[in-house]
This record gives structure tokens, sequence and C-alpha cells, in this order.
């Protein structure tokens, strides 16, 4: 073990000089978590819409200011044609549209169901879901006057249902997969190619320590990563922290020592520092499609749920969730964590055996 | 029990190694004294390196035993890795450290540390003529200063015995003669030097030669005894020979 200082000591120094490395350890984290963070919001506000009111009453007019109050409606034009509606969606002048029929003021005062009609552009599907959610909560009240059946909605852990509260905990561990994976997976390789792998293996540095050399200073950047995002996540986002932190910290390890494993896999596997990096890319992918950090894996067909399954970033993201969002503790997360662990050894073994043979 | 002093540096008996249908070395016997500097010929191909590698330890032979400074490069690579050096043709240190982080960092993994890393350091330093030097990155070395440095590595350790594969490689003449005046004091001082060349100057300045084709020790001497052996007028003509017969 005494050859494990020495490499310590080597691969800090070469971190510190290494400045495209540093920005990619520190300054992409920040970068992505600012791109995710402001750009991807599933809920929608400020839609435009145009509204057709053949109803001309008091309680049209209330309609359109309660969808207006939302916050999720813009109404930018009044029309009075129905071709004008497919005129103004067809220009994208608007997204939506909201209908009230003649005959709506006469069914509110008699106390009779009365009809709205909210007409939604959904080229965009999730938009328009979106949208079409934000009408119904509209209509909700409205309907309680003689309820066939009075169903309420209660979005628990994110009640506001912001799209940050969900994503930013996530890319945590897209960020941890991302980074851990490219920079390990070429960092063998990067040896191999220049001639100091031939050079260091006539030296008593055992495998250990070469791979342990390898591996610990990114264990600090991980976390170092984490904290980075945990801290801007709060202050640019407001993402809760409602669970123990050190529970986290703890599980964090686990997932980290998984991705630094299936890095240095990579790095046995390839000859060259660009395969590394597309190899790196080629598991990336599906960590970021299928593991939920996205799209809901409730909604995914088996095969991808079942892909899924393979990846240690599913059980990374309902870890980071659960204590984040929900405050939940190991009682829930044992699972998951076991998974991790089991994980983490099994991909860190294949690769030291692999790593072995690669190198006679 | 003989002291590690009385023994040959290097004793090789009917060494084979085998990589599936491909035979690289086919029975190789080899006895290199200490303080010895020993030149290994051959064309690209016939086996020398992986008799390096064998001797170093990084291979096991499929047949055949091998001590080097008296360890057995099977049974007890790890000591013997301590009580070795080895330098490659390619540069095989760190672009991205200085002269002196890589001397460092080599002599550290030998165990050595605190005052003595130190002191080993700058004796390194010195005795190559690195000191001034000790703060560029290697990366930023030329040729000649590159093949300076990567000896001190190679020995920071001080070890018994040096293997050195091409190792002057693209380096102009005065460092080639300079870094071969470095390999005699070294020799002189009991380090055992075992040297693969292309250039047949450098084959004349060994003590003594063996020329490797197709995995056979095909001639043994020093380099006035082998041109005479294959009627030759040069070590030159003899490699030229014996590569055109290989071809």
């Amino acid at each position: 073990m005494s050859t494990l200082w020495p490499m310590l000591w080597k691969e800090f120094v070469q971190m510190r000089r290494d400045r495209l490395t540093l920005f990619m350890m520190i300054g992409v984290p920040v970068v992505q978590l600012l791109l995710f963070g402001f750009a991807i919001k599933t809920e929608v506000r400020h839609v435009p819409t145009v509204v057709l009111d053949d109803s001309r009453s008091s309680a049209s007019r209330a309609l359109v200011t309660v969808m207006r109050n939302t916050g999720n409606f813009d109404i930018v034009a009044q029309v009075h044609t129905p071709d004008a509606i497919r005129d103004a969606i067809d220009a994208g002048d608007a997204s939506a549209a909201l209908v009230i029929p003649p005959d709506y003021y006469r069914d509110v005062k008699r106390g009779h169901t009365a009809h709205a009609q909210v007409i939604v552009d959904a080229a965009d599907p999730l938009g328009s879901q979106a949208a079409l959610g934000a009408a119904g909560s509209v209509a909700q009240p409205m309907t309680t006057a003689r309820p066939a059946l009075d169903l309420r909605l209660r979005p628990w852990f994110n009640p506001d249902l912001r799209a940050e509260a969900y994503i930013v905990p996530g890319l945590i561990g897209v960020l941890l997969s991302l980074v851990m994976l490219m920079v390990t997976s070429m960092s063998i390789v990067r040896e191999r190619e220049r001639g100091t792998l031939e050079q260091l293996i006539v030296t008593p540095v055992t495998k250990t320590s070469l791979m342990l050399g390898k591996m610990l200073p990114f264990v600090l950047v991980g976390y170092v990563q984490v904290v980075l995002i945990l801290v801007l996540g709060k202050l640019l986002f407001d993402i809760p922290i409602r669970g123990s932190l050190p529970l986290l910290f703890l599980l964090t390890f686990s997932f980290i020592i998984a991705n630094l494993g299936i890095g240095l896999f990579i790095s046995t596997v390839v000859r060259t520092q660009a395969q590394a990096m597309q190899l790196s890319f080629f598991v990336i992918l599906p960590n970021i499609l299928l593991s939920g950090f996205m799209f809901p894996r409730a909604a995914m067909p088996a095969v991808a749920r079942w892909l899924g399954l393979i990846l240690p970033l599913t059980y990374y993201l309902r870890i980071l969730r659960g204590i984040l969002l929900k405050a939940v503790g190991l009682e829930f997360l044992w699972r998951d964590a076991l998974i991790l662990t089991a994980v983490a050894v099994t991909t860190v073994m294949i690769s030291v055996v692999r790593f072995s043979k690669s190198i006679e | 029990m003989t002291s590690p002093g009385d023994e040959a540096a290097v004793q090789i008996s009917g060494v084979r190694k085998v990589f599936g249908s491909l035979v690289a070395l086919d029975g190789i016997d080899l006895t290199i004294p200490r303080r010895e500097v020993f030149g290994l010929l051959g064309p690209n191909g016939s086996g020398k390196t992986t008799f390096i590698r064998i001797l170093c330890g990084l291979m096991a032979p499929t047949a055949g035993q091998a001590t080097v400074v008296g360890f057995d490069v099977v049974k007890q690579s790890d000591a013997l890795r301590m009580r070795i050096g080895y330098m490659s043709q390619k540069f095989g240190l760190y672009d991205d450290l200085t002269v002196v982080e890589n001397l460092r960092f080599f002599a550290g993994v030998y165990g050595i540390k605190g005052r003595a890393l130190s002191e080993r350091v700058d004796e390194r330093l010195t005795a190559l003529g690195l000191e001034e030097r000790k703060d560029q990155l290697a990366g930023n070395l030329s040729g000649g200063w590159k093949q300076r440095l990567a000896l001190a590595c190679a020995t920071a350790h001080d070890p018994d015995m040096l293997f050195l594969d091409e190792p002057t490689a693209g380096v102009d003449p005065a460092a080639r003669r300079q870094f071969w005046t470095t390999i005699y004091g070294m020799a002189e001082a009991g380090t055992t030097i075992l040297v693969t060349t292309h250039y047949m100057d450098e084959a004349a300045r060994c003590r003594r030669l063996a020329f490797l084709s197709k995995g056979r020790v095909i001639a043994l001497g020093t380099p006035d005894e082998i041109p005479k052996q294959f009627g030759k007028a040069t070590i030159e003509d003899v490699f030229v020979a014996l590569e055109e017969k290989v071809a």
C-alpha cells in the first residue's frame, strides 16, 4: 500500500494542472444545472390563448378572467369565428383557444351543466398535456355546484408541480454519472496511450494502488459536485432538502464507486481516449433516457423498464428524490442502497480482474 | 549461502514463450555477469521485447527458468521489481509533471520518502545535470533532456539491474555520447545493464552482445568476436546478413 500515496499525490498534481478536466468537473455541473434548471419546464405558463366568446355575458367574462388569473393562459386575442381560431393556431399566434357557446349564460343561470371548450395545439404533446391539466383545474371548482364526482387533486412533495424540484435532484445523479464515467474511463487509457503505463508496471506500484490512485481523487471530485449542485439548487431554484444529508452522502458513495467501476471497466476495454469517450456516451445516454431522470419509468414499455433496472442511476434517482423531496430514510431506501452497493462492488472487482489481464 | 554479489546478474536456462501458435522465444540460455553492459540485437519481431518483459517479471515464461539479480522472475517478481529499472524507447514519463515531480513520483513508488526522498531526487538531478530544468514540465523538454530524465527516473531507486529498450532512438549524437558515458559510470558503480539497440556504434560499446533471431540466440560474444564468427568485417554486416536471412 506504500505505493498508493505517490499515486494519489501524482494524480492530484496532474488534476490541478489539467485545466480542461478541472473545468469539466466543476464548470460542467454549473452550466448543466443552469441549463436544465431554467430551460426544462414541463409545467405550462403563459400559453398564448385566443377566446371565441359567443355568450358575451358576465358569466363568460368571469370564466375568461379565471383562466387568465391562473397565469397559465395569456389571452392574446378575441376572435369571432371558428376559422379564426384555426388561423391563429396555424400561424403560431396561439397555442390554445377557449370557446364559449351562446347558451353558456343560460345554462349557468338555470343551473344546468354549462359547456365550454378548450382547444389545445397538441403538436407538442408534453406542453398540451400540461395545458389541459391547467384548464381542468380551472373547471374543477366550477363543477362542484352539482357534483357527480368531486375529484380533488393533491400533489404531494411538490405541490406547485415545479419541474425543477424533480429535475435538479436527478441532475446530481446524471452529472455524477457523466463526469465520473468520462474522466475515469479516460484516465487509464491516457496512461496507456502516452506510454506511461508501460513505465508504471515495471515499478512496484501494485494494481490495487494504481486503481485506487485513479479512483479516490474522483470520489472527492464527486462529492464536491454533489455539494455544488445542492447549494446552487437551493439558492437558485429553491430545491428542498427535506431528508437526511448524511444519509444522502453515505449512499452517494456507493453510486460514485459504481460509476468509477464502470469507467475503469471501459478503460480496460478500449485502446484510445477517443474510444473511451464514445463508449462513455453510449453508456450515459440510456442512463439519461431510461433511469427516470426525464421521463417517468411508469410510462415506459416493459422492455425499457427492464433495461432501466440495470442502470445504477435508476436506483440513485430514487434515493435522491426520496431523501431530498420526501424526507424518507433507509427504511424505504435500503433495497436501492443494497443494489447500488452490489453494483459498485461487482463493477470494481470485474475491472480489477480485467485490468490485470489487459496489462499482460 | 552466496551473497547476491557473487552470482550472475541474469541466469536463464531453456526459456520459451509461446503466444498461441506463435513461438516468441524458443529455448534461450544466457548468463550475464554483474556489472556487464550487455547488448541485445535483433530485427524487429525477433523476441527482444518479450525477452525483456520476462526478465522484468511482467510476463511468465511458458517453460524454463530465469533469475535476475538473484530473484526468480516468476516466484519473486515483486521483490525483483524493487531492484530493477526499466527505460523504454517511448518516453514513459508524465508530460504534465515537472522534472522534479516525475523524479519524486518514481522514487516515491519504491518506498523512498521524507528526507531520503528529497536527497535522492537532488542526487539524481545533479548526476544527470538536470538541476536547472527541474521545474520545467517534462513535456517541454527536448529529446536529449527527456531521455536523461527517463534515465534519472529509471535509476531513482538505485537498481542492481537496468533494462534499456532502444534508449537512444531519436536522440542527437552528442546526447547519445553523453548517455553512454553515464551508462559506463553506472556499470562501474555496480549496476548491470542490458540494452537493446539498432545503432551499430552503440552495439560496439557493449561488453558483450547477443543476436536474437526468431526467438533464438544465434550469436553470442564480444563486439570483436561476433563478426569473425560470421566471416564479416563489422557487426553491421552481420546484422544485415542475418536480417536478409530471416526475410
